[in-house]
Order: C-alpha cells, then sequence, then structure tokens
C-alpha cells in the first residue's frame, strides 16, 4: 500500500506494455516453432529417403532373454531356492476375437480360477492388445498334454516354458530365505528398466530381497526378425544372459530343521549364532508359511489365512519380534558391575525376598518366597537372584547401565543381512525423555535391572549379545551370507567379512566369573536350568529367563495351570562348548510358563543338535573349514550333493 | 465440483442465450481434438475403447470450459489465493500420504484419484497474475523475489515427486505471466543466465533416470535400447513420413510396435508418419492459431489479472507443443509432457480445456469500449 504505486499505477501504459510483450512473446513462440517445423522439414524432406529406407528394413528387433536367478544353499550344498522349468498359459488379446467366450472354453480344458482370471483381466488394463499376458502359471503335465490337443480351438493361446522359483524346503526357510514375486508398478519405479527387461519377478522378502542384485544376474538379448505383421521369424544372433550368483547361506539346515521342530508350532523364535565368526547357523521363527504361495500370485483365500490367523505367521520373530529379556539380562548386568567397578568378584548381597529402594516403601521381589540369602554373583546368576541386580542396577544408575549394555549391541540393529530389522529399546535417561518427555525414576533403574521395565529385544539382538559374551567380548558382526558362486562351474568364494571387533571387556577374571555363573545355571546344585544339562557331553553356560507378561514387579509366579495365552514368556540364552564356544543361542517362547522348565529343555535339543549329533549324523563343520567344492556341476541337484563338505572335522 | 442441479440448469440456459466462448477459439480446439481422435485410432491400432475414452475426457473437459466461461474473472480473481492454497496444501500431503512409492503424484480422494500437480497449471499463473495485479508494472526486484516464491515452491514439489514435465509446464506458466508483465530485458537476461549458472546444480538434484535420458539425448546411439532406441525409432518413423505421409494407419512404426508409449508421449510420431510435412504444418498452424488467438484476447482484456492470467495460459500452451514436438524430433531431450489434446489419457485435456475455460471467460468479459 504504498503511496508510490497508488501515484504510478496507470493503466493505460500497462495496456501498451502487455500488448508489446504479447507480440513479443508470439514472435519468439512463431521462431520456436518455425525451428521446430524446419527440424520437420529436416526429417521428412531432406533426410526421407535414409528414414523411408531405414523403416522399411526395420525388421529386426532386440528381444530380451532374461537371466536365470542364482540358487540358495544352505552351508552345506543344501538347495534352499530352486528354479524349475514350467509351462505357463500366455493369451494375445489382440488375437482372440471374444475373450470371454475363449476364456469359459478354456477352462473345459485347463482348470482356471476366479483369480486367475480377475489378475489377467486386472492385468489387460492399460496395456495394447498385442503384448501377450499370462493367464496361468505352473500348468501340470496333464494340462499342457490336453491344451496340446485342442489348442486350434484356441488362437491367441500359448503354453510358453519359463523358470519359476521353488523353495524345496517349505515354512522351514519362510522368514529367512523370503520369496519372490511378481514385480509391481513400485518395483518399476526403482528398478533399472533394462536390467530387468524380460524379468517377471523380484526378490520381496528375506535373503531374496537383500541380495537381489547379486541374484538377479544381467539379461541377454537376441535380434529377431520380423515379418509385416510383426510376427518373429527367426533369430539372427543372440547375446546370452549372465545368470545370477548362487549364494551360500551360513545356515544348516539340519540345525535349522532341529530348532523349527522343538516349537512344536507354537509361537517363539530361536537364533544361533557361531561366536567365532558371526555367521548365523540358525534362524528359526515359528509359525512360518510357505513362501510358494507367493511366488506366482497368492490366492485371496490363502492370503486371508495368513494374515488372519492370530499367530501372525507372517511376522519374522527372529528379526523383528520384540521381547522382554526378563533375567536373560543378568549374565550382562553381571559382567557390567564388575568391569565398572560397582561390585568386586565376591560382592555378596542378602536376598530376604523383597528389596526396598532406601527410603521407600515399595518392594521389589525374589522369585523365591523368603530370599535366597546371602549370595555372591555365581550364586545369584544360578539361582537368578533378583536381589542382586537390583542393588547393582541401583548403584551403577541407569546411564552407566544402558551405556555398557550397548557394546552388547542392545537398542541397535545388529545389521545382519535382511531387511527391516527391529533395533529394540535399551532404556536410558535419554530415550524416555525423547519418547514420553518425562524424568527418569529410580525404581525404574531397578527393573531395569532385571531386563524388565521398558526393555525390548528381539532374538536377533539376543543371539548377537550371547555371542559377544561368549566370545569374551569380541564381536564378529554377524550374517547369512557365507560365500557366494558365478555359475555353476565358477569357484564358490567366500564373501569377505569385516574384521573382528576387539574385546571390550578389560579383565578376563571378570568375565570368567561370569561364565561360571552361568555354569552354575546348568550345572551346579542349585542351577535354575540344572537337570536340563546333567548329562550333556560338552559344557554349556546358559541363562534362564522368564519375562513377565503383565506386571512389572519382579515376582514369578508359576502359570503353568493357566491357559497358553496368558502365560508367561519362556528365554533362554546360552553359549557351548564353553572352553571354546561353537555355538551361542537365544530361545524365545511365547507361551512358555518359565525358562528353566520350558525353554531350556529345548535349547538343549538345539545344542545337542549341534555338539553332540545323534550317531550317523554328519558332525557339525568347523568354523574355519572352507565349504568349498573342488569340483564343477552344471545341474544345481548334483551340486548339491557335491558341495556337502567330504569331512567336516569339527571339535 | 459443489454445482446445484438449478445453476447448472441456468448456467445452460445463459449458455445458450449468450454463449461465453469465442467461436474461432473453440473451432479451432475442436478441430485438434478431432485430429487426436483420428491419431489415436490409427495409433491405438483400431482400438475403439481408446477413442471413446478419449471423447469422454474431452466431453468432460467441454462441461468444465462451459463452467469456467460463466465464472467473472473478478471472482476468480478473488479466488485465486485460496485456490493456489489449497493446491500446495494437496501438493504437501500427496508428498506425505501420495501413492506409489518411488513416484508420488496421485492422491486417492476415495472417489477420484487425482494428481494435484494438475491444478498447479493453472493456480500458479492465477497466483502470479493475482499478486501482479496489485503492483506496479514493470515490477520490480521485490516483485521478482515474491513471484519466485509463488513460482518455485509448486514447482520444486512438483519436481520433487518427480515430474519433470508437469514441473516445467507449472514453472513456464507462472515465468509467462511474468514476462508479459513486462519485467525489463535485462532483468529477465540476468534471470537467464542465473538459471544457467545454475544447470550444473540442478543436473545433482536430478534422478538417475532423469540424467540418464539427457544422457541419450547427447549421444543416443550409445543406449540402443532404452531411451536412445526411442528417439530413433521416432526420428525413423516422423522421417519415413516424407511429405504426404504413409496414410491412415499405414505406418510400420507404430503397428510394428517400435515406438515405444505411441498412443501416449509418442503419438506425435504416429501423426507425422502417416499424415507426413504436409499433416505435420496443419497441426502446427492450428496450434500458432490457437495461441495467438489466446493472446489477442490476453490483449483485449479487461483488467491486469485477466491480461496476465490469458497470456500465460496461451503461451503455455506452446511449450507442450514444443517440448513434445521437440522430444519426437530429437531436438530436445526426453520429458514426459503430452501433445495437448492429442495424445491420450491423463488428466492434461481435462485441464487443458479448463484453462481455455478461463480464456473464454475473459474474452466475455473483456473490454467493451475500445
Amino acid at each position: 500500500m504504498s503511496p508510490r504505486r497508488a501515484k504510478l499505477k496507470d493503466s493505460g501504459r500497462e495496456v501498451a506494455l502487455f500488448q508489446r510483450r504479447a507480440l513479443a512473446g508470439f514472435l519468439i513462440i512463431v521462431v520456436c516453432l518455425g525451428v521446430l517445423a524446419s527440424r520437420f522439414v529436416h526429417l521428412q524432406v531432406v533426410r526421407h529417403d535414409e528414414f523411408a529406407t531405414r523403416a522399411d528394413q526395420n525388421r529386426i528387433k532386440l528381444r530380451p532373454i532374461p537371466p536365470a536367478r542364482g540358487l540358495i544353499f544352505d552351508r552345506n550344498g543344501t538347495l534352499l531356492a530352486d528354479n524349475t522349468a514350467a509351462f505357463r498359459l500366455e493369451v494375445t488379446p489382440e488375437r482372440v476375437k471374444d475373450m470371454d467366450a475363449t476364456l469359459e472354453q478354456l477352462r473345459e480344458v485347463v482348470p482356471l480360477t476366479e483369480d486367475d482370471i480377475k489378475r489377467f483381466k486386472e492385468q489387460r488394463k492399460g496395456r495394447r492388445g498385442f503384448n501377450s499376458l499370462p493367464l496361468r502359471f505352473r500348468l501340470s503335465e496333464d494340462e499342457v498334454a490336453k491344451f496340446a490337443v485342442n489348442r486350434w480351438r484356441f488362437p491367441g493361446v500359448e503354453v510358453v516354458p519359463y523358470l519359476t522359483r521353488t523353495y524345496p524346503r517349505g515354512t522351514e526357510f519362510g522368514h529367512v530365505v523370503g520369496y519372490v514375486a511378481r514385480i509391481d508398478e513400485a518395483d518399476l519405479r526403482e528398478l533399472d528398466a533394462t536390467r530387468y527387461a524380460g524379468t517377471t519377478h523380484i526378490g520381496k522378502t528375506g535373503i531374496e530381497r537383500y541380495y537381489e542384485k547379486l541374484l538377479h544376474g544381467e539379461p541377454g538379448y537376441e535380434r529377431v526378425e520380423i515379418n509385416a505383421d510383426g510376427r518373429a521369424l527367426r533369430v539372427l544372433d543372440s547375446t546370452p544372459p549372465k545368470p545370477g550368483k548362487n549364494l551360500y547361506l551360513s545356515i544348516d539346515v539340519r540345525l535349522q530343521e532341529a530348532a523349527e521342530a522343538i516349537f512344536e508350532g507354537k509361537p517363539g523364535a530361536a537364533v544361533a549364532i557361531d561366536p567365532r565368526n558371526g555367521e548365523v547357523l540358525a534362524m528359526v521363527s515359528v509359525p512360518s508359511f510357505d513362501p510358494n504361495l507367493f511366488v506366482n500370485g497368492i490366492s485371496h483365500v490363502d492370503y486371508r489365512t495368513l494374515i488372519g490367523s492370530p499367530l501372525r505367521p507372517l511376522l519374522h520373530r527372529a528379526l523383528v519380534g520384540t521381547y522382554k529379556p526378563g533375567s536373560t539380562m543378568k549374565p550382562f548386568m553381571g559382567i557390567a558391575g564388575l568391569e565398572q567397578g560397582v561390585r568386586r568378584l565376591d560382592d555378596t548381597v542378602l536376598s530376604t525376598g523383597e528389596f526396598h529402594i532406601p527410603g521407600q516403601s515399595r518392594g521389589y521381589r525374589d522369585w523365591r518366597r523368603g530370599g535366597h540369602g546371602r549370595v555372591d554373583l555365581v550364586e545369584s546368576l544360578a539361582q537368578s537372584v533378583n536381589t542382586y541386580f537390583y542393588s547393582l542396577a541401583l548403584d551403577m544408575g541407569i546411564d552407566r547401565m544402558s551405556g555398557y549394555l550397548s557394546k552388547f549391541g542392545f537398542g541397535a540393529r545388529t545389521g545382519i543381512d535382511l531387511t527391516g530389522e527391529g533395533s529394540g529399546i535399551l532404556p536410558s535417561k535419554d530415550w524416555k525423555r525423547a519418547q514420553f518427555n518425562k524424568p527418569w525414576f529410580p525404581g525404574e533403574t531397578v527393573i531395569a535391572g532385571i531386563g524388565q521395565g521398558y526393555w525390548v529385544v528381539t532374538p536377533v539382538q539376543l543371539a548377537n549379545a550371547t555371542a559377544i559374551l561368549a566370545a569374551r567380548g569380541a564381536h564378529h558382526p554377524i550374517h547369512l551370507l557365507r560365500a557366494t558362486q558365478s555359475g555353476f562351474s565358477a569357484p564358490v568364494e567366500p564373501v569377505p567379512q569385516p574384521p573382528e571387533e576387539p574385546s571390550f571387556i578389560v579383565n578376563m577374571t571378570n568375565w570368567n566369573r561370569v561364565r561360571d555363573g552361568m555354569i552354575a545355571v546348568v550345572a551346579g546344585p542349585t542351577g535354575t536350568a540344572a537337570r536340563v544339562f546333567a548329562d550333556a557331553p560338552y559344557t554349556t553356560a546358559g541363562k534362564t529367563g522368564t519375562a513377565q507378561r503383565f506386571s512389572r514387579t519382579g515376582n514369578e509366579v508359576d502359570t503353568r495351570g493357566l491357559d497358553d495365552a496368558q502365560r508367561h514368556q519362556a528365554l533362554f540364552v546360552a553359549f557351548a562348548p564353553v572352553e571354546e564356544p561353537q555355538i551361542a543361542l537365544a530361545l524365545v517362547m511365547e507361551f512358555g510358563a518359565s525358562g528353566s522348565h520350558d525353554a531350556a529343555p529345548l535349547a538343549r535339543r538345539i545344542l545337542d543338535a549341534w555338539l553332540a549329533p545323534p550317531p550317523g549324523a554328519q558332525p557339525a563343520p568347523a568354523a574355519k573349514t572352507p565349504i568349498i567344492p573342488t569340483t564343477a556341476a552344471t545341474a544345481p541337484t548334483t551340486t548339491a550333493a557335491a558341495l556337502r563338505p567330504a569331512a567336516g572335522a569339527a571339535r | 465440483m459443489p454445482l446445484s442441479l438449478d445453476r447448472l440448469a441456468a448456467t445452460a440456459k445463459a449458455q445458450l442465450r449468450r454463449p461465453h466462448v469465442d467461436l474461432p477459439l473453440l473451432l479451432a480446439l475442436m478441430l485438434v481434438g478431432c485430429i487426436g481422435l483420428v491419431t489415436l485410432y490409427s495409433a491405438g491400432d483400431k482400438d475403439a475403447s481408446i477413442v471413446l475414452n478419449q471423447g469422454a475426457r474431452f466431453l468432460m473437459g467441454g462441461m468444465a470450459l462451459v463452467v469456467m466461461s460463466r465464472i467473472p474473472p473478478s471472482s476468480l480473481r478473488n479466488w485465486t489465493p485460496w485456490f493456489y492454497a489449497v493446491g500446495v496444501v494437496l501438493l504437501v500431503l500427496v508428498e506425505l500420504v501420495g501413492e506409489g512409492r518411488g513416484s508420488n503424484r496421485w492422491l486417492d480422494l476415495k472417489i477420484v484419484r487425482f494428481q494435484p500437480s494438475e491444478l498447479l497449471k493453472l493456480a500458479t499463473p492465477m497466483m502470479v497474475a493475482w499478486y501482479l495485479h496489485a503492483r506496479t508494472l514493470p515490477p520490480d526486484w521485490r516483485d521478482l523475489f515474491v513471484v519466485a516464491a509463488i513460482i518455485g515452491i509448486p514447482a520444486g514439489l512438483i519436481a520433487e515427486q518427480p515430474d519433470l514435465g508437469t514441473s516445467l509446464l507449472v514453472a513456464a506458466s507462472g515465468a509467462f505471466a511474468l514476462f508479459l508483465s513486462g519485467l525489463s530485458w535485462w532483468r529477465i537476461g540476468s534471470l537467464l543466465g542465473l538459471a544457467g549458472a545454475a544447470a550444473p546444480v540442478a543436473w545433482h538434484f536430478l534422478h538417475e533416470y532423469q540424467r540418464n535420458r539427457v544422457r541419450m539425448f547427447m549421444d543416443p546411439e550409445s543406449d540402443p535400447l532404452g531411451n536412445g532406441w526411442h528417439i530413433i525409432q521416432s526420428e525413423i518413423a516422423v522421417g519415413a513420413g516424407g511429405i504426404f505421409g504413409k496414410g491412415w494407419h499405414q505406418g510400420s512404426q507404430s503397428r510394428l510396435e517400435f515406438l515405444p508409449e505411441h498412443t501416449t508421449d509418442f503419438v506425435f510420431s504416429v501423426f507425422s508418419e502417416e499424415f507426413g510435412l504436409i499433416g505435420v504444418l496443419l497441426l502446427i498452424s492450428l496450434y500458432v492459431f490457437i495461441i495467438g488467438r489466446s493472446l489477442w484476447i490476453a490483449a483485449n482484456a479487461r483488467d491486469t489479472y485477466s491480461r496476465l492470467l490469458a497470456g500465460a495460459i496461451g503461451m503455455s500452451f506452446f511449450v507442450y507443443v514444443m517440448v513434445n514436438g521437440g522430444m519426437i524430433t530429437g531436438l530436445l531431450p526426453v520429458v514426459g509432457v503430452p501433445l495437448p489434446l492429442v495424445s491420450y489419457g491423463g488428466t492434461s485435456a481435462v485441464s487443458l480445456l479448463t484453462g481455455f475455460g478461463v480464456l473464454m471467460s475473459i474474452h466475455a468479459h473483456r473490454k467493451l469500449v475500445r
């Protein structure tokens, strides 16, 4: 509202100005379009003969040949993801006069579900009729034969061979290996169209997704001569595609099988890691799902069943499941207390059955009524005495506690080679302020000392922490991919791993004391899981845990008489053999009553499968033994056999 | 648009009594539309549904045109800031909750899915005109700064989606309003210089596929399977058309699928192959006439707002033609801009005709005394 504007606003002048500008703009436009027109003249008159010839000779088309996807094996060469030759039915809409009638008639020859037809019709939208579209995947031999006889009735419908992904182990690797599925619009935006020309499927979850780049390979091309109608006449020459890399995981199917079996379908998760190198030996999430369902488009019925199940089979519990660690946190607390000088080796505490913060009336209980008496660290681990860790936590303070425990990887992603990992919660003052904007209370420190309160861990985190503990504080980043192979004639190449991070534990006497406590858990006379490992041919260090589902006070009530869903969560962490640990394990049962009664015996069966396999079974491969086969093989099945290590001299 | 049936009927009656349309402009638009339908029938391999769908869009666009032509420019001006604000808010919403992981363009309103960026094609020049309407022209540096923000916010948001083509159209329509307001030539020059200097920075922000398109434009032979291939095939189609063309539905390049996107972005190539230079010159002349007529309407408009808006709408029509024509002849890099009123699909036909509805209204409310 300046007076200057009022003075100078002169509409006559503005109109004249505008008209000059409009004229100038129009002239510029005419000149530009003149340039465009002259370009047309150049192409259509000056170079017409050249382009006319090129159009006439434009009889050669490039057709992409998609690469074969790399296969996935376990550490012994057992096939986990395979490419199988199959046939599918393809329809070229343009060549079909009456689509609905054709589909009806076709159904009499080859069974088609409503889903098939619906999906086919959806795909037709927005596509031109000359592209052939898949109608049904994975025809049986009978169906192929039946169609071949009736083929003359269906112009525009063809049986086309293709390679489809199959997962021979089914549900066992649904979560870890994951699955491929048809490329959707979201994928199209992100991927390199040239590299995926002709490719129909892409890794959606698990290893299939994480290592999509390695598995996919490079497409080849063939030059095809077409006739005046656009029909392919012959292939002139071709550049073969480069198949994707075969992947060898560190998982051992036998251990995976054993670990899956112990759950008997009840929800839970188990992760086993080789603490010497960070290799994940087993990664189980129960219940699971059959990845084969997803490959060629899952039916609505199947999908609803999976989504609707209250046990949530699609949830990868080992990777993203959130659990309270409970008493499995005690060994880590024990080493934190000793290493930071909050406790000396032989310090004791008097457990009366109830612990009080000085000046507060609220009591924090031990699981044994009347308490455990005067106990040191070893006895506190063996009997899972809460009072020792209540008072330790209070003396240490929450920030020192979380500071030290973060060295075991709590509260952060482990970096395992799978997407979507959960990070858990490592409680601290900062975390609480950021999350709730509330101050921290001493009582919260007390219960954090026994793995309750705000604590959240994922099974893979807990296994990772146990592996770090087993390796005396040395950390090997955990991973699933052990080796790769570029085609079956190529050697299997180990994947280089980052160097070990040196131990953060200063005084190994401290570590030895915690180890002694964990041995006492499974072997001592008072240990919470003493009888479970009594006759094991190897020494084990373990810790039971029973996490409350409801209460926050540290009182472990026996809930075995209650309904499954009301029970506690049972946990167990262990490593063995104690002298030179080869396996670190974390086990979670969602509906277990207690770590000692439910989780520990099952953990024993997993450790047995690795360290004391029944007679006749193959021994566990030693860590440094290369899985590398020396012979080249051509077919997946023969390779799988050839890849089994000749001798896996373990322990 | 909450229009009651009564009002609609009243509009229809009034329309019959005194049509708010400029007949020459309307005829030219209809002629281009017809050429579009004829070409589409051939490009879509005689698929009637394409022609019917496109016809339906023209019908919708025509209705929008008639409705807009009844709204006086003064009301339009009053609503401009709101219209612009809603458009920008929707763009931000799309950024937050839009459909599609890689490219967030669509907003799902349950009943219809639409691209808010289409709104901004009209809202941006309206806002620039609204602002400059109240200022003393020619604009000074301060005005320039404000206008740059008015244009830059939506254009930046749309480029972020990423939709370079629409972003370019939105920016151009705003810039034309500024140009027509009489921004001094030396300021225009320094702006262009600045843009030239900023080009390397912009390159840094482009998506990889967009960079590839530019690279392919520089050297199409280096990518015989991707965009380079498209450009080469398009040039062959255009060149093979010659002076008189191969005739309707005789273009081998399109029929044998050497041309990509032959009903949408590359429909001009099909047209050029089948109708030759004669057809191309006729079509370009029609476009020139439409632009010229729009500028004439603008020059006779009642106030600054109407003048600038009408001029900007007319001139941005040119950008469509130039960018699309340049792309299919290898003169400009591949940017997804449709050939106006000819390319199939999208909402561009509707939004273009809505814009021309505004022009018609401005024409109807022109200065009556000369």
